[in-house]
């Protein structure tokens, strides 16, 4: 591990904390322009983790240490695989610290954190969204697992980096396999960064709310570590998709330069993607939580097809 | 001359023997026992420390003349045995710690009682594990089964205790007659029953088959594989805790540990498919486990249904190695093999960590079902604190644990090349889904376990009275905890160790092959695969420091205590909280098929509403209950036949030498 790979690392956990609130802020302001309505700044993201910050933190009296240690925790995983995932270049040095399995492994990490913690006040919002939440994922791990096996089967690898290093110079094609893994992928997505359909993260509608409930005692320094983290979940997830799907304009070195170089592509990349899920979440409706098994149900089915077809065709 | 390490693993089995005698001397002395419990503890410790020597060594042998004359005990200890001796001793250790500090004087049985049966169990544990011969091993497999009985039924006031013991005791003797006969097969008509003659003889034709498949149903009845599973989940609950984790950490070990010995060593050839029918049986047994742990409100039942699972885990693990190796995959057939093997290690240390620390909340508490627990982190602070490390391991998240042998497991699964028979290809991406699916649901479980026990308000008014587990009780907690941690963060360490059974039963290596060094573990190469906890450790670890400094130097720090916010509800009562049955409800109603389900509904009119559900297995109903049926239909009939009057049996004897006279001539 040389100094120039550790420092190239920082950057892209840099550039990876600095966008993942405006790429939630982007994804709001398509979102009000696609409702006809007025679209709050791209920046307010940061605005509110600013906001936040300077706020007196309030915990509810009977709140115990593992409610205050939450927040930096799952934020300490999120970085970590903020880390992990190729989102700008390929071989970074920590990018062998885990692979795909182990990425799965911190998000669960982070989920089991979260849930635990919601759980820690007592009251019936809480114990709802971490029985809500603990349900969804054990919904989506499995679907997203198999859309990253499918990939690793193509590429003889659950490294993500090779993965990608396969998939960035296979002909140019549409790949049955990667197909099916792909609208998988996308709806494990939504799931799992409480979008709708499955949550609606712009509710604090009792019944309905997953994340919103279960984060509901946070105020202050810990909600906005929470914002933040889960922003850069939205960004991890995208950043994986893209690196499986379209792993075009990633940088191959490890320089400064070549990353520098591959912000822009991967810039445009999100932009497009944010796009297009805001056009999901204003297009479908959420759905009553127990159709949330039909949903992932069908994800999880489309993954394993994608992966008996990569079997059967060899594409 | 140096001594022999089996001479002196021996010699330990005898002193924990010799430990147990001691405490008969006074009954019902506690504190004799306690001490006694703890030297237990020092010999347990010994017999790790000598187990990790000899799996490094050649296989030892030794013969023993004891038993009948003519029939000598054989002992062995080579890599296989000595892996989990290691585990025995180390597990154990931690448990007699645990144990010195646990049993009170109004147990229903006396304390030296207990003592003595705990330290029979260790050591026919022990000598189950370095048996060379049939004979041996079954007079071990034996003393183990009756010692643990008794251990079960400690508190034999409560007739559900007993019924548990005996359904248990039932099953382990079932079990023992597939092994009996499994051995009978493997003699291959010789009528040598050493191990080592066993080796020497080549099965022909179906024989080797039946042989495996009567070790599995044997050795599968002990572990609780699926449809013998039903003792589990009656035992574990009504032993007393230590007795739980060590019949779940260690004795189903015993069981994988003759599965094992029988099909790699004692078998010569494996054929794939029973790898095919292994891997169906180990992952229908994790999931059924994984799916009944959900919808369990009794906080040791749940543990024991979890068992259920990890034990299908391993033996999904068993399954693909045996797949491999008929497939002569020697690398990915060492990688699965070492997955079983790390399994068993980590579900020893985290299930013994949670089943002691629900022994430490019920001494506090009194109270098993987890609709009566909750907030117990502010009154038990360290149990809950060390319990968190065995959640999460359960939970199978990383750095800890559990993640290292699933993820193990998972690499085997995915670099499955092309086998030569198409329709396991097939099946193999399809078992690794459900593989997954069972892990993704443990963590389900893990957080109803953790979050209803000991976070959320109490939902009794008695709990705010509980007392935190005594000195040697935590010590015994924080050693295990450690265990899963230091287990999790060294995974290469720990591979070298395993790699001597692959060397001994494959003949491959994993930890040295590949790129792995201390830091990285890479079975095949760091572009195939290749994780470090370690690291993940500490970036997780550097985040959170850094953070929490930089927040509270560019902003600050500021906190005040308020009523909980709820969404300005007012009323909040701790019964407003998720019950067990509320935690678990969204699996009933998802998985509904696997249950048999009793609902009780109030009407609108009801002036007392009640609403029960109850969930039953129903392999219970479909396999036991007709069996049951059957056996007493037939006892009735004999019943018909005994008169009591002994002119109707001299006429019987009568009839029946006529018939005799008759017939054979």
């Amino acid at each position: 591990m040389t100094i120039a790979g550790l420092l190239s690392q920082l950057l892209q956990v840099a550039i990876a904390l600095l966008l993942a609130p405006i790429l939630v802020g982007w994804v709001n302001m398509c979102r009000a322009w696609l409702q006809n309505k007025r679209a709050p700044s791209v920046l307010l993201p940061y605005r509110t983790i600013h906001k936040l910050f300077t706020k007196d933190a309030v915990i509810a009296e009977n709140a115990s240490p593992v409610f205050r240690v939450t927040p930096y925790i799952v934020f300490g995983a999120m970085c970590c695989a903020a880390a992990i995932v190729p989102s700008l270049a390929t071989a970074l040095p920590f990018a062998s610290a885990a692979d795909a399995i182990a990425l799965v492994g911190l998000f669960a990490l982070a989920r089991v954190f979260i849930a635990l913690a919601a759980m820690d006040i007592g009251t019936s919002f809480g114990s709802l969204g971490a029985r809500r939440e603990m349900f969804v994922g054990f919904l989506a791990e499995p679907a997203l697992l198999m859309v990253l096996f499918t990939a690793s089967l193509i590429s003889g690898s659950t490294s993500l980096p090779t993965i990608v290093d396969t998939l960035a110079h296979r002909e140019l094609a549409i790949y049955p396999s990667l197909a099916f893994a792909g609208v998988a992928f996308t709806m494990v997505s939504l799931a799992e960064n409480a979008r709708i359909p499955i949550d609606n993260p712009a509710t604090h509608l009792e019944l309905t709310m997953i994340h919103e409930a279960m984060i509901l005692e946070y105020s202050a320094r810990h909600l906005a570590l929470l914002e933040w983290a889960s922003a850069l979940k939205l960004f991890n997830y995208s950043c994986i998709g893209l690196a499986l799907f379209f792993p075009f304009g990633i940088a191959e070195g490890a320089n400064g330069v070549a990353i520098l170089g591959a912000a822009p592509v991967l810039i445009a990349k999100l932009a497009i993607g944010g796009a297009l899920l805001a056009l999901i979440e204003t297009l479908s409706a959420k759905l009553r939580i127990f159709r949330a098994p039909e949903f992932l149900g069908t994800a999880f089915l489309l993954a394993v097809l994608g992966m008996l077809v990569h079997l059967l065709l060899g594409s | 001359m140096s001594i022999s390490p089996l001479a002196l693993i021996a010699a330990a089995i005898a002193a924990w023997l010799a430990i147990g005698a001691l405490a008969l001397v006074r009954p019902h002395a506690l504190r004799i026992a306690r001490s006694l419990f703890a030297a237990g503890a020092l010999v347990g410790i010994a017999i790790a420390a000598i187990a990790l020597v000899a799996l490094r060594g050649h296989p030892d042998t030794m013969i023993l003349p004891l038993g009948l004359p003519d029939l000598p005990f054989h002992l062995r200890v080579d890599a296989l045995s000595a892996a989990f001796l290691v585990l025995l001793g180390g597990t154990s250790a931690a448990i007699s710690l645990y144990s010195s500090g646990y049993f009170r004087a109004e147990e229903a049985t006396a304390p030296g009682l207990i003592c003595f049966q705990y330290h029979v169990f260790l050591a026919a544990m022990g000598l189950v594990l370095v048996a060379d011969d049939a004979y041996m091993f079954m007079v071990a497999w034996e003393t183990m089964a009756l010692a643990s009985y008794f251990l079960v039924t400690t508190d034999h006031r409560i007739p559900e205790t007993r019924r548990a013991g005996f359904l248990y005791l039932l099953i382990a003797h079932i079990g023992a007659i597939g092994i009996l006969l499994c051995f009978g097969v493997l003699q291959g008509g010789r009528g040598d029953y050493a191990f080592d003659a066993m080796r020497a003889v080549t099965l022909a034709g179906n024989w080797p088959s039946i042989a495996f498949f009567l070790a599995l149903f044997g050795f599968g009845a002990k572990a609780g594989l699926l449809p013998l599973h039903v003792w589990l989940p009656e035992a574990h609950p009504a032993a007393p805790s230590p007795v739980s984790a060590l019949m779940s950490g260690v004795m189903l070990k015993t069981a994988i540990y003759g599965l094992l010995r029988v099909t790699f060593d004692l078998l010569h050839a494996q054929l794939w498919w029973w790898g095919a029918i292994a891997l169906a049986i180990g992952l229908l047994t994790a999931l059924f486990g994984v799916i009944f742990a959900a919808a369990q409100t009794d906080m040791k039942r749940l543990l024991a249904y979890s068992s259920i699972e990890n034990i299908g885990i391993i033996v999904v693990g068993i399954a693909l190695t045996i797949l491999f190796k008929s497939n002569v995959k020697p690398l990915l057939a060492a990688i699965a093999l070492t997955a079983v093997l790390y399994h068993c290690v980590n579900h020893a240390f985290f299930k013994s960590l949670l089943f002691l620390a629900t022994g430490s909340v019920m001494h506090a508490t009194h109270e098993r079902s987890l609709g009566k627990l909750g907030g117990l982190i502010h009154r038990m602070p360290w149990v809950a604190w060390l319990a968190l490390v065995g959640t999460l391991a359960m939970a199978g998240l990383p750095p800890l644990n559990g993640f290292v042998s699933e993820w193990l497991l998972l690499q085997a699964f995915l670099f499955t090349p092309s086998l030569p028979q198409s329709f396991v290809n097939m099946l193999v991406p399809v078992a690794a889904a459900a593989l997954v699916l069972t892990v993704a649901l443990s963590a389900y479980v893990m957080v109803k376990f953790y979050g209803v026990i000991f976070l959320g308000r109490p939902r009794e008014p008695h709990l705010a009275h509980a007392q935190d587990a005594g000195i040697r009780e935590r010590a015994a907690l924080a050693a295990l905890a450690a265990g899963c941690v230091l287990l999790g963060i060294f995974p290469v360490t720990v591979i070298t160790a395993i790699d001597h059974v692959n060397e001994q039963l494959l003949a491959t290596t994993v930890g040295r092959g590949g790129e792995s060094n201390w830091l990285l573990l890479a079975p095949i190469a760091t572009d195939r695969s290749s994780y470090s906890p370690l690291i993940v450790l500490a970036v997780i670890v550097a985040v959170v420091l850094v953070t929490i400094q930089v927040v509270h130097r560019l902003w600050h720090g500021r906190m005040r205590r308020a009523p909980a916010w709820d969404c300005g509800f007012p009323l909040q009562t701790p019964r407003m909280q998720d019950t067990a049955e509320g935690f678990g409800q969204p699996i009933r109603q998802v998985f509904e098929p696997f249950f048999r389900m009793e609902r009780h509904l109030p009407t609108p009119f009801d002036t007392k509403p009640r609403y029960a559900v109850t969930a039953t297995d129903h392999l219970w109903h479909w396999l036991y209950l007709p069996i049951i049926r059957a056996t007493d239909a037939v006892a009735r009939f004999a019943g018909l036949i005994q008169r009591g009057r002994i002119a109707v049996y001299l006429t019987y004897s009568f009839v029946t030498l006529l018939a005799l006279l008759l017939f054979v001539r």
